[in-house]
């Protein structure tokens, strides 16, 4: 390769691959400290080198990837506490470690934090000096023709009489975009033509979206917020704190400055397949509101379903669960109605057996009721009670009551959704149908079931970040294409007086090229891996008037070469 | 008889010519010797693809054919002309070389110096046409199902199955347009297969409703997009196998059954560049199927980003794929261990489609499966 193109064209150099060429790995890599003696300063750079090498990246790649897998597999804290709970109750032994160790949180873990903050960091660190690097390479000239163009891409040789073949090289390459430069001095006489800068442009654009869309993600869990909250049908929703199920803020959204929309909850409709393999699957969730988007604006109206949210000034509304809410009327012993009103009943499964409670502490004595809610009820030996299909077919409440002290005085916090029936009596178990009134044993109350109502849950979240992290996003899609696709080449072009006009070896000493037999040669290389130039490079062949049918040059000496093909592809 | 059932029987017609191709491809692996491999199929990186020679040919002539032309014109033309033939030229020559022997030859597929084909060639040439077949009534099938239902055939996971066997056979077929890979075939129509089998056999769903979080635009962007991503990655894979296996054909001389297959496929070098072309086609389309996703997912779920078990394994995939990518570019990580990290790449794919609706559950898991 003594005649092939300079050091810093060496295929070597081009085998730099796609996405992030060398990320400033290889060479940083093999200038680890050698000498014994490193002063602080030195382990710092040191370390600042290791952290933004190529192969840390790649290592930091494949540990976020595993430290994801545990997010996937067990239950997650925020998603599904319910599950959380089950799985600790279930594995008693192992759960209290892998809790501590914030498996049932990997996603705000210490360490998957620590992972993907110092991938950013090395991203940051590698990322930062290339944009200096590409700002100079963009602006320096491209190197110079190589005395011999013969084993490069798409090589040609010709000898033309007269013209100026330069002139009409650097204009069909401009018409090209090629970004073009004249030799001067010592290669007055050929010229280099480069282009495919966006390779490194998108490259560069990829990583800081990465960076940007990190930032809106930040921003959105700081200054967002999230709740949810759980709306019979007929009820209402005002947005304030006290009246959210469970509400997440981001550590600095204000809760004060929630929007002050309200909304009624007129009617929720849910339909599901009837027939075939599919018999039980939803087809169709629709919640009809009437919201007020603030105090003493007018009424509107919009049916909220899966896809279709209600968005609002500073919020949006999405409908995402659904159940039953049975009306039950209990009356005590003294004959007063102590409770009497629909109940959120929780589903269990797919085909919505659902459980509830209705605690009654105005009773004489307190009351409370431990449900089983069945939209078509069925019952069999082995399963007990159980639905068999998520529509209200033929819908059973079976309820047992039961009679002493609910432990509501005590103060401590209670779940709405479990009955502590310590302490306290079971007066009866009954099945009840619609419109149906169980008279409770030795005088105690009775308890009806008025009718079945439904109740729809609804997340409703504002994220200041998702507007960045979308055009983050796709500022990411367009410089991946761009690294990817784009390839980085080269052209080269040489004009060089001949002696007799025949070919053969330039005449160095030959003066003015005007008017006289110049030896044209022709040559490319794509510096991006598994990519050729030759077609563009025969392309200006032709504009040029060059033989573009006959062989390569270094395929015309191949032919002769009994030691067959040459290492053909680190010409490529 | 309605669409459903015209969709089951094009599903099953394309089941039988996939098995007729699958066949073909074996025979044909089985059949051929190391020299009749020739030179077209085992294509160096960086060489100028042979269906530009085709194609450009056709055009060359065509052009040549026609008369009086505007000045522009004719100067595309000519310049079309001039690019078209010239890389047949180069073509031929890198050709020649390779079998040592100048004269004949257009390209490998039509060696026209030799009467008979050798029966390989031949065998591979009718599965070629088998699974071009099959793909069009893979497709007719689909189009039919979405007619029936009225929506895009991909709303659950059968139909997701049947759309992704056609996207990795459509892949496959794609670049056998720009370049020989009947090597590939053997490999890509099994894949197939199994992919229509499953659906087939676990898979099988008679409704055309949507679950409510399917009824959205977003259905058609974003799972089209995964689709077409698992298709690349179906056929990258399986060209980063056999990558392997001729890499340690070359790197073991007594390796025999490596010897064996690397005998019938293109060398390491050239492997390795297609495997790493579908792949870097793929992450930019792997990359928008995760944001189209997120995109939906704000607007049925409130949040663009939950770490739901698919969204999880979409990260984990799209994270091992960017380490292929950077692999290939780092000292010590080329070759053998970045393509293991490419299988790993679609191992986690494979989890993400399969496992995770069939294992691990979450706002995924849709309508059953």
């Amino acid at each position: 390769m003594s005649t092939g193109p300079t050091v810093e064209q060496t295929p070597g150099a081009d085998q730099q691959a796609a996405l992030t060429a060398d990320w400033g790995g290889e060479r940083r890599v093999r200038s680890t400290p050698s000498g014994p003696k490193l002063g602080p300063m030195q382990w710092l750079r040191w370390g600042w080198r290791q952290l933004t090498s190529m192969r840390t990246a790649l290592v930091l790649l494949f540990l976020l990837a595993i430290a994801a897998i545990p997010g996937s597999i067990l239950p997650q804290r925020g998603t599904s506490d319910l599950e959380v709970n089950n799985w600790i109750d279930r594995n008693p032994s192992a759960a209290p470690v892998l809790d501590r160790l914030g498996f049932f949180d990997v996603f705000a873990s210490p360490w998957f934090s620590a992972i993907y903050i110092l991938l950013f960091v090395s991203l940051i660190g590698c990322v930062l000096p290339r944009i200096g690097a590409h700002w100079r390479s963009m602006r320096a000239p491209t190197p110079p023709a190589p005395r011999r163009l013969d084993r490069l891409a798409g090589a040609r040789s010709w000898v033309v009489d007269g013209g100026d073949v330069l002139a009409d090289a650097q204009a069909a390459l401009r018409a090209d975009r090629w970004r073009v430069t004249r030799g001067t001095g010592a290669n007055e006489g050929s010229l280099a033509a480069e282009k495919g800068f966006a390779r490194e442009t998108g490259n560069l654009l990829f990583h800081i979206a990465l960076v940007l869309i990190l930032v809106g993600v930040a921003l959105g869990s700081l200054f967002g917020w999230k709740g949810t909250v759980i709306v019979r049908e007929g009820n209402g929703f005002s947005n304030t704190l006290t009246q959210y199920d469970s509400f997440s803020p981001g550590r600095l959204a204000s809760a004060q400055a929630l929007p002050p929309f309200s909304f009624t909850m007129t009617d929720f409709e849910a339909t599901f397949e009837r027939d075939g393999s599919q018999r039980g699957a939803p087809r169709s969730f629709s919640a009809d509101l009437e919201y007020v988007a603030e105090p003493g604006a007018p009424v509107q109206e919009k049916a909220v379903s899966v896809n279709s949210p209600l968005r609002l000034d500073g919020a949006k509304v999405f409908l995402v669960g659904h159940g039953y809410a049975p009306h039950l009327r209990l009356t005590d012993s003294q004959g007063t109605v102590v409770f009497d009103d629909t109940v959120v009943f929780l589903p269990q499964d797919g085909n919505f057996t659902s459980t509830g409670v209705v605690k009654a502490p105005d009773g004489t004595p307190q009351l409370g009721v431990q449900g089983l809610f069945l939209p078509t009820a069925a019952l069999d030996e082995i399963r007990g009670p159980h639905s068999t299909f998520p529509a209200p077919d033929d819908p059973a409440v079976f309820a047992s009551v039961w009679s002493g002290d609910l432990g509501l005085d005590s103060g401590a916090p209670r779940n709405v959704f479990t009955l502590d029936t310590e302490g306290m009596t079971q007066l009866g178990l009954e099945a009840l149908r619609p419109g149906e009134s169980w008279t409770l044993p030795d005088g105690q109350g009775s308890l009806e079931f008025v009718g079945l109502d439904r109740w729809a849950s609804f997340t409703i979240s504002h994220d200041p970040g998702k507007l960045l992290a979308l055009l983050a996003a796709g500022a990411a899609i367009v410089g991946v294409m761009l690294s990817l696709f784009v390839r980085r080449r080269r052209i080269w072009v040489r004009a060089d007086p001949v002696a007799d006009g025949t070919g053969g070896q330039p005449d160095p000493s030959a003066g003015d090229t005007l008017g006289r037999a110049v030896r044209v040669q022709v040559g490319g290389l794509s510096r991006t891996e598994a990519w050729d130039v030759t077609g563009e490079v025969l392309d200006l062949v032709a504009a040029l008037g060059g033989p573009v049918d006959e062989p390569a040059t270094h395929d015309r000496e191949r032919a002769d070469d009994p030691a067959g093909p040459v290492d053909e592809e680190n010409l490529t | 008889m309605t669409m459903a059932q015209w969709s089951n029987l094009l599903v099953y017609a394309s089941m039988a010519m996939y098995s007729l191709a699958f066949i073909s491809f074996a025979v044909s692996f089985a059949a051929t010797r190391a020299g009749d491999l020739g030179a077209g199929a085992a294509e160096p990186a960086g060489q100028p693809e042979p269906a530009t020679v085709g194609t450009g040919a056709s055009a060359g002539s065509s052009s040549a054919a026609s008369g009086l032309d505007s000045p522009a014109d004719a100067a595309a033309r000519a310049r079309a002309t001039a690019r078209a033939r010239s890389t047949e030229v180069e073509a031929e020559m890198a050709a020649e070389a390779r079998r040592g022997r100048r004269g004949g030859g257009r390209g490998s597929a039509q060696p026209q110096d030799s009467e008979e084909l050798p029966p390989g060639r031949r065998a591979a040439n009718i599965a070629m046409s088998l699974t071009w077949l099959a793909l069009g009534l893979l497709i007719a099938a689909l189009v039919a199902r979405g007619i029936w239902a009225g929506r895009a055939p991909w709303g659950n996971m059968y139909e997701y199955s049947l759309a992704s066997a056609a996207a990795m056979t459509g892949v496959f077929l794609g670049v056998s347009l720009r370049r020989d890979v009947r090597w590939l075939g053997l490999l890509v129509t099994m894949a197939s297969l199994i992919t229509l089998g499953v659906a087939v056999l676990l898979l099988y769903n008679d409704s055309p409703q949507l679950v409510p979080a399917l009824k959205s635009y977003w259905l058609a962007i974003h799972v089209s997009a995964a689709i077409i991503s698992g298709g690349a990655f179906t056929v990258g894979a399986a060209a980063t196998v056999l990558y392997l296996v001729a890499d340690r054909a070359e790197r073991k001389p007594d390796a025999r059954i490596s010897h064996a297959i690397a005998a019938r496929i293109p060398d390491a070098r050239s492997l390795d560049a297609l495997a790493y072309k579908v792949n870097a086609f793929v992450f930019p389309l792997w990359t928008f199927a995760v944001i189209a996703g997120a995109i939906w997912a704000e607007d049925a779920w409130g949040r663009y980003w939950g770490w739901d078990p698919k969204e999880t394994w979409a990260f984990i995939t799209w994270l091992v794929y960017a380490a292929y990518l950077h692999a290939r570019a780092t000292a010590g990580w080329k070759g053998r261990r970045a393509a293991v990290i490419g299988l790993v790449g679609f191992a986690c794919f494979l989890i993400n489609f399969f496992g995770v609706n069939l294992f691990v559950g979450g706002l995924h898991s849709y309508a059953g499966v």
